[in-house]
């Protein structure tokens, strides 16, 4: 194409590459908020806070809840929302011990069956939102309803013991430090690394993005809008049973009420770690930094000897100051794309 | 990924056409109805190689169902005809076209505004290294070059990783455009493509209309405004009612004797002026 062609140049400096600060602005300022954070608890508390001990803890804790906001985060990408994971861990646990625990399977038996537990409520979720078109907020609060009512009744209310004379192999993978570091935040790592190239260097990642940010457009450029939600839903059912497991595990016992109490954490994870609340935005790195933000406010409160009733409106202050900011960032960029600039 | 460009030569290359070459989409005696409604009648219709053509008609005039039977959303009734580079094709359906290289850029696009340029680029058919992953540096190393070389931008001017929501409306037609000849879209299809456009963003997109042709490869430019299509189309076909009213060379044709048989046409349903 010839010069005479186009005129389409340069205006201001907005030919110029994004920069780092463009770029990862959202996760900068997370890092950002989490040092400034960390040093108003080494203020208010410096013996607790110069203690391995508390870093030990957040290590154990935080995965319990991070893992799924890492999943999560590809759900939200997509425009759509999970609030049934926490019914899907209980469920998916509640399978293990049916399987391993009453039927007498081998552990690992019972660790497939309750995975394969949690691929099938992410596929239902993922089914009725992308087949039917219904709103995933509000299908998730029934399934999520569906979901515990199952494990309730097929545990008839009751726990399990899960102890390491009984499952050995299972408290070796899910709770036995790795040289003196704490497993399950090597979990998290691993899963972290696996999501990242998931979202970012996978045919699949890119969908999410697309779908997420317009679906019409994805769609009319051949991508299969539907098949990638449905994918998404059943990446999160998957991860709540493994966290339900590793959370069960670490307690010894499964409980029947596995699960509930995660909500809020893992959802003001992903909503802090930057993940636009309209879809088409967000980074896995992001939510992961968030997830041990959100793991430090609850023991860096009490810590601090500020009454823990004020967790929940820490917890609640930081999801409305993301979203708030995630949305002032959206209608800038809609607002760019209305002028044209 | 097969049909992809290699480099920049193959889009440069523009053929000659020679007389008597075989028409890269003909369309014989289509009709296409809709339960009592027949929205196409008998339609005769081709597009030749490194030929722009022009749609024109009022609303209801059977410009849509046309386009939707050359990308295959509809088939025709039976007794229609639809051949592809002079050979008979039957089982006629979106995904044959796509195959066949005939592309779309829709009325609004098809665009991530929230996405980096080099991700719209090449949304729905991402490279990947021979491991199956994205290649995300050749994603964006492409991209510049096709920014460069054929939406007139140097590589200071708009970065690939730029969101395409800071890009200008005519810009944007330009990325859509350059995405369908990348993948080496023998025929593109132009909905209404200036709509909603500034003078300047139309012109901009004017001008990719032409590198369309200048690289070898035909196109269909359906818009309501004459005054954007005579100037870039090599035919104009006229629809009313369905039917073929009209076709026309540029050449042949002034906008002024044009624009005085569309009145007629709107008037008479009949394309002959009065002796």
């Amino acid at each position: 194409m010839t010069d005479k062609a186009l005129q389409a140049r340069p205006v201001g400096n907005r030919g110029a590459p994004p920069s780092l600060m463009l770029r990862y602005g959202s996760q900068l300022g997370i890092i950002g908020v989490g040092l400034a954070m960390w040093l108003g608890f080494v203020i208010a508390a410096p013996r607790v806070f110069t203690d391995i001990d508390i870093y030990r803890a957040f290590a154990e804790t935080t995965p319990l809840f991070g893992i799924i906001a890492l999943s999560l985060t590809f759900v939200v990408i997509t425009g759509e929302i999970d609030l049934s994971f926490p019914s899907v861990m209980a469920l998916g646990t509640a399978a293990f011990c049916l399987v391993a625990a009453y039927g007498g399977a081998p552990w690992w038996v019972g660790l497939i069956c309750a995975l394969l537990t949690g691929a099938v409520c992410g596929f239902i979720n993922g089914l009725l939102v992308a087949s039917l078109s219904i709103p995933s907020l509000v299908i998730t609060i029934g399934t999520g309803f569906l979901f515990r009512g199952l494990e309730l009744v097929l545990m008839g209310g009751t726990g399990v013991p899960l102890t390491a004379e009984q499952y050995p192999q299972m408290h070796a993978l899910l709770r036995e430090p790795v040289f003196g570091f704490p497993v399950q935040t090597l979990w998290m790592v691993a899963i972290l690394i696996a999501e990242w190239l998931l979202l970012n260097r996978t045919q699949f990642g890119a969908h999410v993005f697309l779908t997420g940010d317009n679906q019409v457009s994805a769609r009319l450029m051949g991508v299969n809008a539907a098949r990638v939600k449905i994918k998404a839903f059943v990446l999160v059912g998957v991860t709540a049973v493994f966290c339900g497991l590793l959370s069960s595990i670490y307690g010894y016992y499964f409980w029947p009420s596995t699960g509930e109490g995660s909500l809020l954490n893992t959802i003001a994870s992903v909503f802090l770690g930057g993940t636009s609340v309209f879809g088409g935005a967000g980074s896995v790195v992001g939510t992961f930094v968030a997830s041990f933000i959100i793991g430090a406010i609850n023991a860096g409160i009490v810590s601090a000897g500020v009454n823990a009733f004020y967790t929940q409106l820490a917890f609640g202050l930081v999801i409305v100051i993301s979203v708030v900011l995630q949305t002032i960032i959206d209608r800038r960029i809609r607002r760019q794309s209305l002028t044209g600039r | 990924m097969g049909r992809r460009m290699k480099g920049s030569g193959a889009m440069t290359a523009a053929a000659t056409v020679s007389v008597g070459e075989t028409p890269v989409i003909e369309l014989k005696n289509v009709s296409k109805t809709f339960g009592e409604v027949r929205s196409l009648a008998n339609v005769n219709f081709r597009v030749d190689r490194r030929e722009i053509v022009g749609l024109l008609g009022d609303n209801g005039a059977g410009k849509s169902t046309l386009i939707k039977v050359v990308m295959g959303f509809y088939s025709p009734d039976a007794g229609g005809e639809i051949y592809f580079r002079g050979k008979r094709v039957d089982d006629w359906s979106v995904a044959r076209a796509r195959k066949l290289g005939i592309e779309t850029v829709y009325q609004e696009r098809a665009l991530c505004e929230k996405q980096p340029i080099w991700r719209n680029m090449f949304m729905g058919r991402e490279l990947r290294t021979r491991l199956g992953l994205l290649d995300v540096e050749r994603m964006r190393a492409e991209c510049a070059r096709l920014m460069s070389e054929h939406m007139g931008f140097t590589s200071a001017a708009v970065h690939p990783n730029n969101v395409v929501a800071t890009m200008s409306g005519g810009e944007k037609q330009g990325v859509a455009i350059t995405r369908a000849l990348y993948f080496e879209a023998e025929l593109v299809i132009l909905d209404e493509p200036t709509m909603g456009l500034s003078l300047s963003e139309t012109k901009k997109t004017l001008d990719f209309v032409r590198h369309i042709k200048e690289v070898g490869r035909s196109a269909i430019f359906i818009d309501h405004n004459i005054f954007n299509i005579y100037p870039v189309v090599d035919r104009l076909y006229v629809l009313d009612r369905g039917k073929v009213a009209g076709v026309f060379s540029r050449a042949d044709i002034t906008m002024d004797a044009l624009i005085e048989r569309l009145y007629h046409v709107a008037r008479t349903g009949t394309m002959e002026l009065p002796q």
